[in-house]
């Protein structure tokens, strides 16, 4: 028999048994290029999830070995008054940050997406928060917060107005916390936007102004619309980043101050890991996860609803 | 017979022809710098003024009204900062830490998506989906578990307890089986009847055409390890072994009224991000972008 072009097929022709030979170096194959990634993500990822969720079940604190105690961590939560003002301080903080960032990101990509002379410098000047760690955002910003000495206070007394306490005031604190981290972040959401609005045709937009849609209709009916995937991925990517805020607090407030900054994590890593309430902590993130899980999926049923996908 | 000059094709959208000579505006420059020109100074300021002040004496650091131009540039902050803390080990630490992960995900990762989209192998798309799920569970879940792994590893307070459970990510897998899947088969295939080894396939055909997906997965990675704080928060007890983020952080906790001194080492800790996002805007811009267009 000849040879032919297809690997597969020929072999076919040449020598039964060779399909059974071949088809089992493809399991062995298979497993053995996937066997590293699987036992790393086996160790690293699928057990600890496991544990967790034994753990909470448990009252442990991470040097001996815990006992169970059934649902009792998940019960105490319940009626948990610091881990409940650690769920409001968490969904104040995201209610504000995720909004503000996404459309002062869309904004700024839309100010962005000219070619006016100095734009390179105007994005990068945008992108470049992007790369500071939590921890430097952290330590900038409770300089430039400082009650007495910092830069914002001084430039408020030029201005007349009055001086603000900052991150020392338990009601000014989140919403200080907040303002960091859009600073920070911020970045990635422009790019996502000006990736998102350079896609958008042409045409569509000419068509807008042939008939005659002033600038921001056609904005608001063509454009934005358009935006609605990286919109999506924006509102559940940055809900999912705020449910988790944890940094920023450590190095800035350590969830002062009289905890108007604890948030979930942080409550989650005092328990865990100052007071060793293992099991406590690990029913706290358990508590995190279905909660992040039920928000992202009604974001993403919403979106399926609402959400118009050009191809 | 007069030539009618042909119309100028209509400007297009959403590109703005926007200093039009003769036309609405009066300004010598497009109105849209009023908006960015302020922009850039909100987003740029908190990292000059990190900058100012590092380069002030602690008088000056510490003065009310705060001193905005320095008249002497203090650069001894510097050294001092490196010397309070071991900041020499904080950088090793965090390239090991940067660099391991960078290098373990690249290897992991295209092995295991080359297998997920190449190779038909029993159990491979119930096991992709498991591997995947472990995406949407947040760290926090792990964190405790993850912990008394690495303690039972005999890796606490160590680089490598950092290192490990980050060696490989299902998003590096998904990422890359997604990429390796867009790539034309017939060139594997030929490669196959020719008789090179599946392995020869992956590196020698499908990674060099997969470099933009790599420098992707690396630079997200890379730039992920270098600012990873909360992990190494978690297992790191000893100053040496602490890297950079973490590190910055006992500075603070150490000189935290010698603000000048921090500030320099939070320069220190954050430059070399920097100038690396300066040289590779590009590849970074991209590499955020693709993140938020995949389907």
């Amino acid at each position: 028999m000849t040879a032919h072009s297809h690997a597969d097929g020929a072999a076919i022709h040449r020598r039964p048994g060779l399909i059974k030979r071949l088809a089992a170096s493809n399991h062995l194959a298979g497993w053995a290029f996937v066997a590293p990634a699987v036992i790393l993500i086996a160790v690293f990822a699928l057990i600890p999830i496991g544990w967790s969720l034994l753990l909470s079940l448990q009252s442990n604190n991470l040097i001996a070995p815990g006992h169970y105690v059934g649902l009792a961590n998940y019960r105490a939560l319940a009626k948990d008054p610091l881990f409940r003002s650690a769920i409001g301080h968490t969904v104040v903080y995201t209610v504000i940050f995720v909004p503000v960032s996404i459309v002062g990101a869309l904004g700024l990509a839309v100010a962005l997406n000219r070619k006016i002379r100095g734009i390179r410098f105007y994005r990068l000047a945008v992108f470049v928060p992007l790369v500071t760690s939590t921890v430097a955002t952290g330590i900038i910003f409770l300089w430039l917060l400082d009650p007495t000495f910092g830069l914002v206070n001084y430039v408020l007394s030029l201005l007349g107005l009055p001086q603000q306490q900052f991150l020392q005031d338990p009601n000014e604190a989140l919403y200080c916390i907040v303002a960091m981290t859009v600073w920070g972040w911020l970045g990635f959401d422009v790019i996502i936007y000006l990736a998102a609005l350079q896609g958008i045709p042409t045409e569509l937009l000419e068509a807008a102004e042939i008939d005659g849609a002033s600038r921001w209709s056609a904005f608001r009916s063509v454009v934005v619309p358009l935006l609605g995937p990286a919109t999506l991925f924006l509102v559940v990517w940055s809900t999912i980043n705020a449910l988790q805020l944890f940094d920023e607090i450590y190095v800035t407030t350590r969830g002062g101050p009289l905890e108007s900054t604890t948030v979930i994590v942080y409550y989650l890593y005092q328990q865990a890991f100052q007071f060793f309430n293992g099991g406590y902590g690990a029913a706290i993130a358990w508590v995190l996860f279905v909660a992040i899980l039920i928000v992202t999926m009604f974001q993403l049923w919403v979106g399926r609803r609402r959400v118009y996908y050009m191809s | 017979m007069t030539v009618q000059p042909i119309a100028a094709p209509p400007e297009r959208f959403p590109r703005l022809p926007d200093a039009r000579p003769g036309g609405r505006t009066r300004l010598p420059f497009s109105p849209w710098h009023l908006f960015l020109a302020p922009m850039a100074a909100v987003m740029l300021v908190p990292l000059i003024w990190m900058v100012i002040v590092s380069l002030e004496t602690q008088q000056q650091a510490n003065g009310f009204p705060p001193v905005l131009i320095p008249t002497s540039l203090h650069f001894s902050n510097y050294p001092d900062a490196w010397n309070a803390v071991p900041f020499a080990h904080f950088f090793i630490n965090s390239a090991l830490y940067s660099l391991a992960t960078v290098a373990g995900n690249l290897l992991f990762c295209s092995l295991a998506a080359y297998a997920f989209a190449r190779i038909r192998f029993f159990g491979r798309d119930v096991l992709f989906v498991v591997l995947l799920a472990t995406l949407m569970v947040p760290f926090q879940v792990i964190l405790i578990p993850t912990f008394l792994i690495v303690k039972d590893l005999g890796l606490i307070d160590s680089v490598g307890g950092l290192i490990m459970p980050n060696l490989c990510s299902a998003f590096g897998i998904f990422m890359l089986r997604q990429f390796f899947r867009t790539l034309p088969i017939e060139l594997e295939e030929a490669a196959r009847i020719d008789g090179t080894s599946r392995l020869g396939i992956l590196f020698k055909i499908v990674l060099p055409l997969s470099l933009p997906a790599l420098a992707t997965l690396g630079i997200i990675q890379f730039l992920w390890s270098w600012n990873d704080f909360l992990w190494p928060l978690i297992i790191i007890n000893t100053a040496s072994h602490a890297p950079l983020q973490l590190g910055l952080s006992t500075l603070q906790g150490a000189h935290f009224t010698a603000w000048n001194l921090l500030m320099a080492g939070t320069v220190m800790s954050q430059l070399p991000m920097l100038v690396i996002f300066l040289l590779a805007q590009r590849w970074f811009i991209r590499s955020i972008a693709f993140t938020g267009i995949k389907q």
